[in-house]
């Protein structure tokens, strides 16, 4: 029997995250940086995803590079969703794109931080239309408004709500059951 | 009672239009042909539509709230009731996203045995699909045809699982269990009398005159546009985008099958049919090569702390004790990151995206449901389409509001 | 009974009976459903009424769509905030006598969904008279629970019948989502300008309610 002396069999570890300054990373990120390094604030790899970190103001510029360049293409915008990372956090939330392209199959996630106090992204509804409704979600659920959004309305919950149900200190039962009157 | 200290909800805000040009009407909630409780506020002129929007949210269940609460393999029961037509793809989703992060290794058996499952489950999910999109239409018979055909697969689900709509079988790290015996006689047998019952419906509805007028020309949507609202699926396939995440991205052992992608470049309802129908018989195809590869083996991966142990050596022996105590009470920590796991389910390319704080718990469960982003497309395929049309356009589109509003 | 016997030997075509019996079995045996299929459930009940297992064989022959003309509604898969109010609507615009059964661990109770977007059972929002379990229910549970109302059925008395009285009715839903019944708006519907989202029939701009 064993006795827990094998700790090779136990949970793996993940995959070390890799910076862009060591390592090598792959073609498209450093295509990506070679053309506009002040856009992008870090990368990184990990479980075999490229995870770009973008700055808020530059989104809008950047999908619509990513869309049109030869060697990247990402024509399909797959899922856009927002992250609390909790309230302590600073940065508290994220905005995370989910990019794939449907000549050359790879994926790319782009991510923006956002601070609570400022909670303000540009839309990319110009660059794909399937971001309207994910926007409108995101808009919905968590409280980040995207500026320029052509219809910026709740779309999952009653359109009196009061809150933004899955920010973490939104309770689970939410604050009272409900009654007709 | 005057209008002026009425509280009416938003929705139905009062619209002042003259008797003689437009007018708003609102199709649902509850309404039998929007396949669950969706509303369409409709701009009509006459029968034809002028605008259509759609306005969901009435079966938002908070599920991905819920994730956060309940630990990973609990949460794996909750994915069942997202899009409940195929709920052994949001299992895989699900279930594959969270060993991706915990890079586990799958058993052969265990990865044929998920493809032959969720097959099957396809092929269940286009028959609910077809059964309710020709009821729509009016063709009542067809209804009852691919129930009976889905009864079949539903009894063999039933069979592996213990559940016939919400089975949960898959872990993480693998299957619940092992096949029951007969398992595979009974699906050969299943097997065999199928792709007569496909030409049965090809009988009733694709020669049938009356379907054809009512399908073709309707509904369409260009190739460049399916990609921008993000369409993807059978939705993404019937406008020509040769595109299919088993093809593109393959998991599970699908790069091992040999199946065709069916694409019409229509971009039509008919098109969109056509593609559903031929997928079927694909399905068939790779459930038939599924059984003819399954071979003896384990079906849970080899990880004592995230697997449950056998239950003969957990009477047995104190470790495999110890594990099943601490998994089931306590549940197995997952190191910290974040993944996107799609696959390419029965209504197109469900994305699932788990991020991890290193707990027992998740942070953020996202799943991308398909039928959300296709619903998006609906404005622009129904301008200038008449009532009758947006019936067969929302069947052709085969949302699961269960999806939708998670 | 003596008098039975005697009217049996006189008369041989006539038939007696309660009137309550009479009235009874006319009901359930044709209690045609409303489709209020919301969720998972509203699969197993169009697996309910497929041909495997077959409800119409219970007297549910059709699903009317419209609550107009159904008697029971079988409320199946989980109710929302957002859905709630239109649930109470639907049956409130359905005819007396009229029955609900709540399909289902979620509409019972909230099933697995304690949360802030789930109504925990339907009975808040409407009177329940069969409850199902489970999640699914198998359609044999289903066609169980018809059977099972149509035994309720049975037993009732259609002089002591406790209908819903119209006020509570009325008070039930948020004020000003129902058509106004009480003539009022009448004037209103003369204008062209001004038009309400309903428009009161002209049954219902009579005075006399």
């Amino acid at each position: 029997m064993t006795n827990g002396a094998d700790n090779d069999r136990d949970l793996p570890r993940q995959t070390s995250t890799t910076s862009t300054k060591s390592s090598t990373p792959s073609p498209l990120v450093t295509a990506l940086q070679r053309a506009h390094p002040d856009w992008i604030a870090e990368v990184r790899e990990a479980y075999g995803e490229i995870t770009v970190m973008v700055q808020r103001e530059h989104i809008q510029v950047v999908c619509s590079q990513l869309k049109n360049s030869p060697e990247a293409r990402f024509d399909f915008l797959a899922d856009l969703c927002g992250v609390d990372r909790g309230p302590e956090e600073e940065p508290r939330f994220e905005v995370n794109y989910h990019l794939f392209s449907t000549t050359i199959h790879h994926r790319v996630r782009l991510k923006v931080l956002l601070s609570e106090d400022d909670l303000h992204v540009p839309t990319v509804t110009n660059v794909w239309r399937t971001a309207n409704w994910h926007e409108r979600e995101t808009f919905d659920l968590f409280g980040i408004i995207f500026d320029g959004h052509p219809d910026l309305r709740r779309i999952l919950l009653p359109d009196d709500w009061q809150g933004h149900a899955l920010r973490k200190d939104f309770p689970l039962r939410g604050y009272e059951p409900y009654s007709l009157k | 009672m005057s209008t002026s200290t009425v509280n009416i909800p938003p929705q139905f805000e009062i619209v002042d239009r003259p008797l003689d040009t437009q007018m708003t009407i609102s199709m649902g909630p509850q309404h039998p042909s929007t396949h669950g409780v969706l509303r369409l506020e409709l701009v009509l002129d006459g029968e034809m539509v002028v605008k259509a929007t759609p306005d969901i949210g009435y079966l938002h269940t908070g599920m991905e709230k819920l994730f956060e609460y309940k630990k990973y393999q609990q949460g794996i029961v909750i994915t069942d009731r997202m899009d409940y037509l195929n709920p052994l793809g949001n299992n895989l989703a699900y279930v594959m996203a969270v060993e991706k992060l915990l890079a586990l290794e799958i058993p052969e058996r265990a990865q044929t045995i998920r493809v032959l499952t969720c097959e099957l489950q396809r092929i269940a999910s286009h028959l609910v699909w077809l059964g309710t999109h020709a009821l729509d239409i009016g063709a009542m018979t067809v209804f009852f045809y691919c129930f009976r055909e889905r009864e079949k697969i539903l009894n063999l689900i039933e069979a592996a699982s213990g559940g016939r709509l919400t089975p949960s079988y898959f872990r993480i790290g693998g299957l619940m269990m092992d096949l029951p015996a007969g398992f595979e006689r009974r699906v050969k047998q299943f097997l065999d009398g199928f792709l007569k019952s496909v030409d049965e419906f090809h009988t009733l509805l694709t020669g049938n005159r009356i379907f054809q007028k009512r399908t073709q020309g309707v509904g369409v949507i260009s190739a460049e546009d399916a990609i921008d609202w993000g369409l993807s699926g059978p939705c993404l396939r019937g406008s020509g985008v040769d595109l299919d995440i088993r093809r593109a991205s393959p998991y599970t052992g699908y790069e091992k099958y040999d199946f065709e992608i069916p694409t019409e470049s229509d971009g039509d309802v008919w098109a969109r049919y056509i593609v559903r129908m031929r997928e079927m018989n694909e399905s068939h195809k790779i459930v038939t090569q599924a059984l003819s590869r399954l071979k003896p083996g384990p079906v849970k991966a080899d990880a004592p702390k995230v697997v449950l142990p056998d239950r003969e050596a957990m009477k047995q022996h104190m470790d495999a004790l110890i594990h099943h105590f601490l998994i089931v009470a306590e549940g197995f920590d997952v190191p910290a990151g974040e993944v996107y796991m799609p696959i390419e389910a029965s209504k197109g390319e469900l994305g699932v995206y788990v991020k991890s704080d290193g707990g027992p718990k998740p942070s953020r469960v996202h799943f991308r449901g398909p039928s959300f982003v296709n619903l998006s497309a609906l404005p622009q395929m129904a301008e200038g389409a008449m009532i009758a049309d947006i019936v067969a356009i929302i069947g052709s589109l085969d949302i699961v509001l269960g999806e939708i509003d998670r | 009974m003596g008098l039975e016997n005697v009217i049996a030997a006189a008369l041989p075509e006539v038939l007696t009976t309660r009137l309550d019996s009479l009235i009874n079995w006319a009901r359930k045996s044709s209690l045609w459903p409303a489709t209020f299929g919301l969720a998972c459930c509203a699969i197993e009940m169009m697996n309910a009424t497929a041909s495997r297992n077959d409800l119409a064989r219970f007297g549910s022959e059709v699903f009317r769509a419209s609550p107009r003309q159904a008697d029971v509604m079988i409320v199946s898969g989980r109710v929302s905030r957002k859905m709630a109010p239109v649930l109470r609507r639907i049956y409130d615009q359905m005819p007396e006598p009229k029955w609900v059964i709540s399909m289902g661990a979620c509409a019972t109770s909230g099933g697995v969904f304690d949360n802030y977007a789930i109504v925990q059972g339907v009975d808040k929002i409407v009177p329940v008279d069969v409850y199902i379990p489970g999640c699914p229910p198998r359609p044999e549970m289903l066609i169980h629970a018809v059977m099972m109302l149509q035994d309720k059925v049975m037993k009732e008395s259609s002089l002591n019948r406790k209908d819903i009285p119209e006020e509570e009715a009325r008070e039930a839903v948020v004020p000003g989502t129902l058509p106004v019944t009480d003539g009022s708006t009448v004037s209103d519907n003369l204008l062209p300008e001004s038009r309400p989202y309903t428009i009161a029939s002209k049954h219902e701009r009579r005075r006399s309610s």
